[in-house]
């Protein structure tokens, strides 16, 4: 009886552990809600698109299946711990994300702890990768975003002097700033610095200060939330100084509050739908907009259209990067996972991606796109290399 | 010099008369209950989400009572289930109580809106621009301090010649000897949270208006500096309540006009802490002589 109930016991416990073992999870760390949290929902659709498209992987001969586990780090770092430590007792091999820099550099010291490797989409800040070993990204940096953008107010406002607004204490927003400052000083621009604290609503104070202060151009790569809010008290002020702004904005929120003012709204970012000279590109944006208009709640997830944003062709990158190294690495062990990393390239949609030895994707390519206050859509203006800005 | 200090001056004028509609509400629950009320913040928060979910079906016109109805509603049931219960227990579980209905309702909001900035209704008539000499701005920055004082006015009026008025005074006075004298003491007190609320609801379409994103802790800073202005004025006091608004209102754009935008909110704070330093009862709140 007790051989019997034993060789049982040794069954079940090796049937599951079959049934666990073809199944691979991939985390999620991203916001879903807060004041990044329409942004992180984009980015997660991305992801969650190429999960559609290649939903196993092969280990060792055996395919295991890809589960997708999904925290919401509310854009909050104080929350993006808890959140990050979520991902790893969920046994996580690899993750992605985050939106937003500051929750990136907090969860890092979870993953970098559990040896779990994570692959940023979006976070453009310099130190996520550089002040972590278990990250990696496949976006371009502040410092090279800053410089575009510096040259672009100079080179298409004529801008000498620049309104500079950024967030105090937030990672992004401050660090972008910086980089945009630094770069336009160092063309001989003047830049007026100014920070609001988190929770601000009144921005027409600091709108003011720039018109008084004599600026040609307002750079506030802000998040969304604030924002929505400082286009639309800059209509209600007939501001007609052009206002810049980074990655972020390149947002249907965006797009919502500046649809019908007078404003010049220009940003810069990884991807545009429209470029054709990549198949790549081009079959995603056809697949993913097929994919959006069969999923009605996907489709409220990215602001109720059906326009692709570049956060969420850089989630879908950051999951095929996370599935080539998994495959290179041919182990579901984080610490495999993250000794393979560096070897991994391939061609994503928003350009080919390989790693330097810090752990960014060598892009050195920026969109800059103009809101179309019209039709409610983004026009494509140029794009911008590095060779071109050192040229 | 003027031209120039004319937008910062309106903008400080219509957040003062935001705050002051806000302030109300705390100072008038002051001095009957003797009672933080941590939740008006959110109450107000919470006639914002109203307006969003409401307008999204009905056209604005009918939305706009509906959402001063609604939020009078929810200032009524916050008072009759977490505080009406603790009428005899001491004044910190009755503080501890409020804190407490602070976080359900932003935790609620953030539940069902999912954590996401919704964007307001656009109002007619006040959310046009208009040009006041070298400034431009919405129609409610000028609306806001005009109403405001209107609502205040009539609200004193109440206070000081009506029945349920000089109950609301009486209680203020003695809560104890007024109950003996026959005044119905939990109406007086469902009385002031339905004004408080219904001044925190058209605070909030005012607010919505000029600031047009509302999240579930959108309510928390101009909740605070509210609770200052009622400080500074001298809590327990309407008219006290409303002057500390304006001035912390006005202060606030003023010190952003020199340039030093990172501190205004530390200004209002450290506001706060000098005046319990120096003046504990505020600007014009009553001299508090305890009996012994």
């Amino acid at each position: 009886m007790k051989k019997i109930l034993a060789l049982v016991l040794v069954l079940m416990l090796s049937v599951s552990a079959v049934a666990m073992a073809e199944t691979i999870k991939i985390g999620v760390f991203e916001p879903a809600s807060g004041d990044n949290g329409a942004g992180g929902k984009q980015e997660v659709i991305g992801i969650e698109y190429a999960n559609s498209l290649v939903p196993t992987v092969e280990i060792g001969g055996v395919t295991y299946d890809v589960e997708l586990v999904e925290v919401d780090n509310q854009s909050a770092t104080d929350k993006a711990v808890s959140a990050a430590q979520e991902l790893v007792d969920a046994g996580v091999s690899i993750v992605l994300g985050s939106y937003g820099s500051g929750v990136s550099m907090a969860g890092g010291e979870v993953f970098a702890a559990a040896e779990i490797p994570a692959i940023g989409c979006s976070c453009t800040n310099p130190g996520v990768t550089s002040l972590c070993d278990y990250y990696w990204r496949v976006c371009f940096l502040d410092p090279f975003q800053g410089t575009v953008m510096a040259n672009f107010a100079m080179d298409e406002f004529g801008a000498k002097t620049a309104y500079v607004l950024s967030q105090l204490g937030d990672d992004y927003t401050t660090g972008l700033a910086t980089y945009f400052a630094k770069a336009f000083e160092g063309m001989g621009g003047t830049v007026i610095n100014e920070q609001f604290t988190e929770g601000t609503s009144d921005y027409t104070a600091y709108l003011t200060n720039a018109i008084n202060g004599g600026a040609d151009v307002i750079f506030c790569p802000t998040s969304t939330t604030v924002a929505a809010l400082l286009i639309n008290q800059a209509a209600s002020m007939n501001i007609e100084l052009p206002l810049l702004a980074g990655d972020t904005w390149e947002s249907s929120v965006i797009l919502d509050a500046a649809k019908g003012t007078n404003l010049t709204i220009c940003c810069s970012t990884f991807f545009d739908e429209n470029d054709e000279s990549s198949t790549q590109a081009a079959e995603f944006v056809q697949g993913f907009k097929a994919w959006l208009n069969a999923n009605p709640d996907k489709m409220t997830n990215n602001g109720g259209n059906d326009i692709v944003a570049a956060v969420s062709a850089l989630g879908f990158d950051a999951y095929m990067t996370a599935i080539e190294a998994i495959k290179a690495a041919d182990s579901a062990v984080g610490a495999d996972i993250a000794a393979a990393m560096p070897g991994v390239t391939l061609t994503g949609v928003t350009g080919s991606i390989s790693f330097d030895e810090i752990g960014d994707a060598n892009k050195d390519m920026a969109y800059i796109k103009q809101a179309n206050t019209e039709t409610g859509a983004f026009d494509f203006v140029k794009t911008q290399t590095v060779a071109e800005l050192e040229g | 010099m003027f031209d120039k200090i004319l937008p910062y001056l309106l903008s400080g004028i219509s957040v003062g008369g935001q705050y002051a509609l806000i302030a109300v509400g705390y100072t008038m629950v002051y001095g009957i209950l003797r009672l933080i009320n941590f939740a008006h913040g959110d109450i107000f928060t919470a006639a914002g989400f109203f307006m969003v979910y409401i307008a999204a079906t009905l056209p604005v016109q009918i939305a706009m009572p509906l959402v001063v109805v609604l939020t009078v509603i929810l200032g009524f049931a916050v008072e009759r289930v977490a505080y009406k219960p603790l009428r005899s227990a001491p004044r910190m579980s009755v503080m501890i109580s409020a804190i407490g209905v602070s976080y359900l309702l932003q935790n609620l909001m953030w539940y069902v809106t999912g954590g996401l900035a919704k964007q307001y209704p656009t109002i007619p008539w006040i959310s046009n621009s208009i040009t006041i000499g070298p400034a431009t701005t919405k129609v409610v920055t000028i609306v806001t301090p005009i109403l405001t004082i209107l609502l205040v006015i009539a609200l004193v009026t109440i206070i000081q010649k009506t029945k349920i008025g000089m109950a609301m005074r009486a209680v203020s006075k003695d809560f104890e000897t007024a109950q003996l004298m026959g005044i119905k003491i939990d109406s007086v007190i469902s009385t002031t949270f339905i004004i408080g609320s219904l001044l925190a609801a058209i605070g909030s379409v005012l607010y919505f208006t000029n600031y047009t994103s509302v999240t579930p802790t959108v309510g928390a800073m101009p909740g605070l500096k509210a609770f200052v202005a009622a400080v500074f004025g001298g809590i327990g006091s309407i008219p006290g309540a409303v002057i500390g608004a304006f001035i912390i209102g006005i202060c606030e754009n003023l010190i952003k006009a020199l340039g030093y935008t990172t501190f205004s909110d530390a200004f209002t704070f450290a506001l706060l802490i000098v005046i319990l330093l120096f003046k504990p009862t505020g600007l014009f709140g009553e001299k508090i002589s305890e009996k012994v």
